[in-house]
């Protein structure tokens, strides 16, 4: 098998003295959906932050594509092929969709808009009808499909999508994960999900990683991870799972 | 006025005549003559002026009322019910937005610049020969100096969303640049214009360094500190810029060149008109107005570029700029320098204008005014900034020229005394009627079919 895409070794972080990450080791490789599940405050967005650079890794190496960018100031990792949804969203609020999508496409000077943004329009038949609007006036889920859509602009090697379900109808979070789902299988997108919503998430991801107090506490395939009782327990029994009945919930 | 006003401006103009005309006969029993007690029984003094007054006002304020209303109600039609703003994949686009700032902002530049570009001819045309209207194109050169450097201020403030409480700073160092060379080196304007804007310029990235990392409150403070540094720099270090005392006998402006005297070899020589000190008054009237529209137009072109798109991002979201690839450190750096050069520029307009430069123009006082304007005027807003320059600067100015207050309250009642209340009073009006500004409509710079403004309502409050 091929190096990893990207690569996380023993990376450690922190916030002050507050240890948010402790010894990470994960990797993605090109062409897979890899995600990261784990409760609230586990590090997971921390991890995801880590890897662009802002909390630095107090130690431990990250590498993209062969290169070690532990050090390396984040535009400066969005520029090597690294795109994200960040938490929140963050779209520029003031600016029409199409501007933000523009932002997006920044890092190659507008070269491939034109194209791109059809291919994201198709993706996101939602934003194309919303171009002119303002996306601080959209709703939550157009403003995530248009975080992703920003991200995507900017042609990247690796998406990383930090919780794209929070806070959405369960409708629109079935949209957006098949069309997270779409990406990948048709264009081989590599794509770095973490999630709260466990369930959802495993049953999209080719693998998948369980973050705990800032320690990688299991990872192994999806499907085996969904299967595994402990990860029942813990992330899949309080109501996310549709299958899991009520008993079986109790007796757990 | 919106297109979609249902009320000509004929109509309301004759609605507000109609309740002037109300008041007006209201007023004649009530208001137009006073009765004293004389020396045989009662004596009546007319009022004639405080009833003018209160007709005029009260047509302005029905007229104000009128619009304000008209534009409500152009708004409702277009804005969607609470439950449509969900609305199923199909529904009609953009229906969450205003009908665009009502085509003002659009034509207002325009009407703004035509009319700054022949006020010298109004102003003569008006007071009967260009003596009597120096007064008048004295202040279009005053405000034009504050519309420029509101501009300038815009890209730091407006643009980037950079709180620079010390933009004057950069006002002084271009006119001390302009001072300095050209009483010390000899150069001429046009040399020193461009050098001053660099030096300017290279003082914004110094004080750029030190403050990238701080935003909002920090920032403000340390930009604050910077700006008494540059003025204490200036009263003490004497050897070079005289201290308090300044520099005098700065050269004035020629035309490229040519300078405005009475001789052979002057203005007045080479275009064959009779000599005419005004020349050199007028001629700086188009400096600084050419000069404040290079400003606007590089504004405006530079937010249609990646580099503004840059500014209004970082603005907009700090981290989410940094993760699609922007070079926050060089955006910012970019913002602060070129806000700067452009004071520099205005600085060395300053300093050629007056002749004279002192510590004391560049005091706290007006980086706040220059502030003001920018924040008044709806930051990023390039017309708001222009308008507001105007009431900011020209409004005390024309405070002390109204001599019919004087009618109307009174002899003893000096307007001149009240400017500062006045001002408090609009300030806090302007806080609670619009907060974001006077022009607070962002312009999206690409837009697929028809252009539409972003509803200033739903501009972030305090954000932006």
């Amino acid at each position: 098998m091929n190096a990893p895409l990207l690569s996380l070794r023993g990376v450690s972080a922190y916030y002050g003295s507050v240890a948010a990450l402790r010894g990470v080791d994960l990797d993605v490789n090109e062409g897979e959906i890899v995600t990261l599940i784990g409760a609230n405050g586990a590090g997971k967005s921390t991890l995801m932050m880590t890897v662009f650079g802002a909390p630095r890794a107090r130690s431990g190496t990250i590498a993209f594509a062969g290169e070690d960018i532990t050090a390396r100031p984040t535009h400066a990792i969005a520029r090597l092929g690294l795109a994200q949804s960040p938490e929140g969203r963050r779209v520029f609020p003031r600016m029409s969709v199409q501007e933000n999508l523009q932002m997006g496409a920044a890092l190659h000077g507008g070269r491939y808009f034109g194209q791109d943004l059809e291919k994201v329009c198709t993706l996101f038949p939602r934003l194309k009808e919303r171009l002119n609007q303002r996306a601080g006036t959209m709703s939550g889920g157009e403003q995530q499909m248009l975080a992703i859509g920003r991200a995507l602009m900017s042609r990247p090697r690796l998406l990383m999508l930090d919780e794209p379900s929070l806070g959405l109808a369960p409708l629109v979070v079935k949209q957006i994960f098949s069309a997270i789902s779409a990406l990948n299988r048709e264009e081989g997108m590599t794509i770095f999900l973490v999630e709260q919503n466990a369930y959802h998430a495993l049953k999209l991801a080719h693998r998948g990683s369980v973050l705990v107090n800032g320690r990688i506490t299991l990872s192994g395939p999806a499907r085996a991870l969904l299967d595994d009782p402990s990860i029942k327990a813990a992330y899949l029994e309080g109501g996310h799972a549709p299958t899991a009945s009520v008993g079986e919930g109790v007796q757990a | 006025m919106a297109a979609a006003s249902s009320a000509s401006p004929a109509a309301i103009l004759k609605d507000a005549g109609l309740f002037a005309l109300v008041a007006f006969g209201l007023c004649v029993p009530i208001v137009s003559h006073r009765t004293d007690l004389g020396a045989d029984g009662l004596e009546l003094t007319p009022r004639w002026g405080l009833v003018a007054g209160l007709c005029a006002a009260i047509f302005a304020v029905r007229l104000v009322q009128r619009l304000v209303l008209e534009r409500r109600a152009a708004r409702a039609v277009l804005t969607p019910s609470p439950h449509q703003a969900t609305e199923p994949v199909g529904a009609e686009p953009n229906a969450a937005q205003y009908p665009s700032s009502l085509g003002l902002p659009r034509l207002g530049l325009p009407l703004f610049v035509g009319f700054a570009l022949f006020l010298p001819l109004i102003a003569a045309l008006a007071s009967g020969g260009l003596s009597p209207a120096r007064y008048w194109i004295d202040l279009g050169i005053l405000i034009l100096t504050y519309v420029m450097l509101g501009w300038g201020l815009n890209i730091v403030v407006g643009l980037a969303g950079l709180l620079d409480l010390g933009y004057v700073a950069f006002y002084a160092v271009g006119a001390y640049s302009y001072a300095l060379l050209s009483t010390v080196f000899g150069l001429s304007f046009w040399v020193c214009l461009p050098l001053a804007g660099l030096f300017a310029g290279l003082w914004g990235v110094m004080l750029g360094f030190p403050v990238l990392r701080l935003r909002g409150d920090y920032l403000a403070i340390v930009t604050l500190a910077f700006g008494e540094i540059i003025r204490l720099v200036l009263i003490n270090w004497t050897d070079v810029t005289g201290g308090s005392a300044g520099i005098s006998s700065i050269p004035r402006a020629t035309f490229f060149g040519v300078p405005f005297k009475a001789g052979p070899d002057g203005f007045s020589a080479l275009v064959g008109l009779p000599f005419d000190p005004m020349h050199r008054i007028v001629f700086l009237y188009y400096l600084i107005l050419a000069l404040a529209l290079l400003t606007s137009l590089v504004t405006l072109r530079l937010r249609r570029l990646p580099l503004g798109r840059a500014w209004e991002a970082l603005r907009e979201d700090e981290i989410a700029c940094r993760s699609l690839g922007i070079d926050t450190t060089k955006t910012k750096l970019t913002a602060f320098a070129l806000g700067a050069m452009f004071g520099g520029f205005a600085g060395s307009f300053f300093a050629v204008r007056q002749g004279f430069v002192s510590p004391e123009s560049f005091n706290f006082l007006e980086s706040a005014i220059i502030l003001a304007i920018v924040v008044l005027g709806g930051m990023g807003s390039q017309l708001g900034v222009a308008v507001a320059a105007v009431a900011m600067v020209g409004g005390p100015e024309l405070l002390r020229n109204l001599g019919f207050l004087k009618a109307v309250f009174g002899e003893g009642f000096d307007p001149n005394e009240f400017r500062l209340l006045l001002f408090g009073l609009a300030m806090v009006a302007m806080m609670i009627w619009r907060p974001r500004g006077l022009i607070s409509d962002r312009m999206p710079t690409v837009a697929l079919g028809q252009r539409k403004a972003i509803g200033k309502d739903l501009v972030r409050e305090g954000h932006g």
